[in-house]
This record gives structure tokens, C-alpha cells and sequence, in this order.
């Protein structure tokens, strides 16, 4: 079994001089956490991972991307305040902006060890011209193609790819299709029952 | 006399009389006419152009195996080659970047040629209509004669879309105004091929083959 996340990313620190590994909670009811590892040491972290003798981490069985959007979370708290010389208690909402960025994830299994899987995250600087992270080809040969179709379809470039071209979508388009911010072509010109952003697409065809 | 001359007889003859024309069917003389004639060899010998796109095309080879059995109906020999084929059975879902090759393979065959639209995907787009990828359906670029709804549909719907081009072809016109457009040498026998673009092809549709239909909204 893996150890907790914490220490195992106590020992990638170890092994991996330098390296800034995060654990990353989830919230969520699948309550899977992550490593968030820096794309400076992530072809290092992931060698560790997989030639480790007690990890062995030598199948990645997904990559898959992540777009996130400039965010805005208000949160609201109770500060004790003077007015008028009463002390009182006011409700406070603080803004806390994040910038977006994209991510790309990592699912590991070790097929020796029959454990797993292991989830390594990496994150790019922005969602514009910051949009680089390592490529873990060298390390799982199979990422090659998974790796093409995030370049394609998020935009995020992978250093040290060999291939790196689009894979799903053809040479000269220029848009990333699964970024949140994609707009569609517009042909909805035919849109026998519309619904919700189809609705108001299709309804700019509607005959005047 | 076999049935499928019996069917020939269903239709009148111009020009003959009909009760002389029975009169001599009974005494085993056969009339017909030369458009008759040869409206019923090609309708009973269309070959379809072996490819498929997506999961309609395991029905369409359920379709000619022997359970449904597709030579019945003349239909048994699929030609690897479009310039050997008369009927293109677009059966799955057509991508956008599949759309260019569909349309020249499309171009490559010769004239007589028929299109069938096989499937929610070849007809509307299907499922996948929303999505950035997949063409909303292959009426945008080249003329279908019949098209089949269905997720996929079974070889039965394929069947009957093929008697309804049989029925098509049985009653296309040799001469007169009404020709089909094969024989009008003004109407077009290959279409534009859409280029990749940027953003979409170029163009997204042909709008000399496709108009969208005006709906009736409350």
C-alpha cells in the first residue's frame, strides 16, 4: 500500500533535492487527495516514482487536463468593530481573487506492487503565454499521445515531447476546445428543439 | 415468368395499350420500355463503396451478412474502390475532419450515384450535434437521397432505405425535363471540398446543397 500522502511527499522532497510537492485535498465524495508536484522537478519526482523499489509506480493509466478560470471566492466573517464607540459585531466579506491556470494530471498504478493510483498534478503559470510544464514521456511511454491530445485540446505545451502536435483536431486550427472560454463556430442555424446556450445561439437564426 | 418480371408488368407502358400488352404476357410475349428496362437492371445492381465511420457501420455489415442478407437486393458486392461504386452509405458519425475525405471520395465516383445518410451522426450530428468536432450531418456538403434516423439503425432500417432508393431509381426519368442529375449535363457531379480552417471549415456548409428548414415556432 501507499503510504499517506504527506509522507510520501516528505520522501520525494528527500530524493528529490529542491523539489516543491503539495498535497492537494479533496472536498468532494470521492475524497481522492493529490500530489501537486512543480514542473521543474517533475521528470525527477516521476523517475523517483517509478523506479522507487517500495513505489514502482510503472503504469500511468491517464492524463487528462484541467482549465481553470480566474476566480473569485467571498467569504464571509465576524469582526468585532467600534461604532459609535459600542463595540459590535460586523459581517466582513472578503475577496480573495486566484488567478487561472491550467493543469494536467497524472494517474499511476504500479502493476508490480498492485497499488495505486496515485495522482500527481501539474500546474501552469498562467492560462496564456505561462503555459509550459514537463513532459513525462521519458518516464511512461505511454503519456505520448495523452500528452498530444491535452497540447490539442487545453493549449498546454509540454517540454521535452518529442512529437508534440495536435492529434485530434487538424494542423492550422487554432482554437483549444476544452478550454472553458471556447467558443463554438457558429452554424446553429438548424436547431430543431434548442435548449439552454444552444437556445440562444440558435435564436440569433431566427427569421427577423 | 419469375416475380421479378411480374413486378415490371405493375407499371403502364406508354404507348401500348394495357390490355393488349396483358394479352400478350399471357401468350408469353414480354413489352417493355427502354427506361423500364434499364431502371430495373441498375436498381437491382447497386454497389455501395465499402467504408463506414463509426458504430452504424457494424450494422451496415450485419446488414449484408447472411441473418439480413443485403444481396437479396443486388447489394452484396461492396467495392473497396469509389470509382467502381454507385452508392455511398455514410453510416457513423462524420467529424469535421473526416468531412473533406468524404466528400472526395464522394467526388471520385462516377455518375449514376446515390447517398445514403446512415444514423442520428451522418444525418443531424446526432448525440455529438453540440460538440466542437462533428459535422451536422453530410447534407451540408453533398445531396442525400434517403436518410435514416436511428442510434444505430438496425439492418432492417437500413433495408427499407434501400428500397426506398430502389423505388428512387425505378422511377427516375431517361428523358424530358424532369431527368435526374446524372443526365443534366448543366447540374454539378462533384462538389467543393471543404478546407480546415481556423476555427471550422471553410465553408461550414454548401449552401447550393443545403438550406436549413425554416421552423414553424410559437
Amino acid at each position: 500500500m501507499i503510504a499517506p500522502l504527506d509522507t510520501l511527499a516528505r520522501r520525494i522532497q528527500e530524493a528529490v533535492p529542491g523539489a516543491r510537492v503539495e498535497v492537494v485535498p479533496n472536498d468532494s465524495p470521492a475524497a481522492q487527495p493529490s500530489l501537486l508536484v512543480d514542473s521543474a522537478h517533475a521528470l525527477a519526482i516521476a523517475r523517483f516514482l517509478r523506479d522507487e523499489p517500495s513505489l514502482r509506480f510503472d503504469y500511468a493509466s491517464n492524463v487528462a487536463g484541467v482549465d481553470w478560470l480566474d476566480s473569485v471566492t467571498k467569504t464571509k466573517t465576524k469582526v468585532k468593530k467600534i461604532v459609535d464607540g459600542v463595540e459590535k459585531e460586523v459581517e466582513e466579506t472578503v475577496e480573495t481573487k486566484r488567478p487561472g491556470y491550467l493543469e494536467v494530471v497524472y494517474h499511476l498504478y504500479s502493476m508490480n506492487l498492485k497499488h495505486g493510483p496515485l495522482i500527481i498534478r501539474q500546474r501552469t503559470g498562467n492560462r496564456a503565454e505561462l503555459n509550459r510544464v514537463a513532459s513525462l514521456i521519458s518516464v511512461w511511454r505511454g503519456c505520448e499521445f495523452q500528452e498530444r491530445e491535452v497540447y490539442d485540446l487545453y493549449g498546454v505545451v509540454f517540454d521535452g515531447h518529442p512529437d508534440l502536435r495536435r492529434i485530434l483536431m487538424w494542423e492550422g486550427f487554432k482554437d483549444h476546445p476544452m478550454r472553458k472560454d471556447y467558443v463554438q463556430p457558429d452554424d446553429f442555424e438548424y436547431e430543431p428543439t434548442p435548449h439552454d446556450e444552444v437556445l440562444g445561439r440558435a435564436k440569433e437564426h431566427y427569421p427577423k | 415468368m419469375d416475380e421479378r418480371s411480374a413486378n415490371l408488368e405493375m407499371s403502364p407502358v406508354p404507348g401500348v395499350d394495357e390490355g393488349l400488352r396483358s394479352e400478350l404476357s399471357k401468350q408469353g410475349i414480354f413489352t417493355t420500355t427502354l427506361q423500364e428496362i434499364y431502371n430495373w437492371g441498375r436498381k437491382n445492381s447497386v454497389w455501395p463503396l465499402q467504408f463506414g465511420l463509426a458504430c452504424c457501420a457494424i450494422e451496415m455489415i450485419a446488414a449484408t451478412m447472411a441473418r439480413y442478407d443485403l444481396a437479396r437486393f443486388g447489394a452484396e458486392v461492396f467495392r473497396p474502390s469509389p470509382r467502381q461504386a454507385d452508392l455511398m452509405i455514410v453510416a457513423g458519425t462524420v467529424t469535421k475532419k473526416m468531412a473533406p475525405q468524404v466528400v472526395r471520395l464522394y467526388n471520385q465516383m462516377p455518375e449514376p450515384k446515390y447517398v445514403i445518410a446512415m444514423g442520428a451522426c451522418a444525418i443531424s450530428g446526432g448525440p455529438f450535434k453540440q460538440g466542437y468536432n462533428v459535422l451536422k450531418g453530410i447534407d451540408r456538403y453533398i445531396p442525400v437521397d434517403v436518410h435514416i434516423p436511428g442510434c444505430p439503425p438496425r439492418p432492417e432500417a437500413l433495408i427499407h432505405a434501400f428500397m426506398t432508393l430502389q423505388r428512387k431509381i425505378d422511377q427516375q426519368a431517361l428523358t424530358g425535363n424532369d431527368v435526374p442529375r446524372h443526365l443534366d449535363p448543366e447540374a454539378p457531379s462533384e462538389f467543393p471540398v471543404p478546407q480546415f480552417g481556423e476555427h471550422d471549415l471553410v465553408p461550414a456548409k454548401n449552401p447550393e446543397v443545403w438550406q436549413a428548414p425554416v421552423l414553424a415556432r410559437g
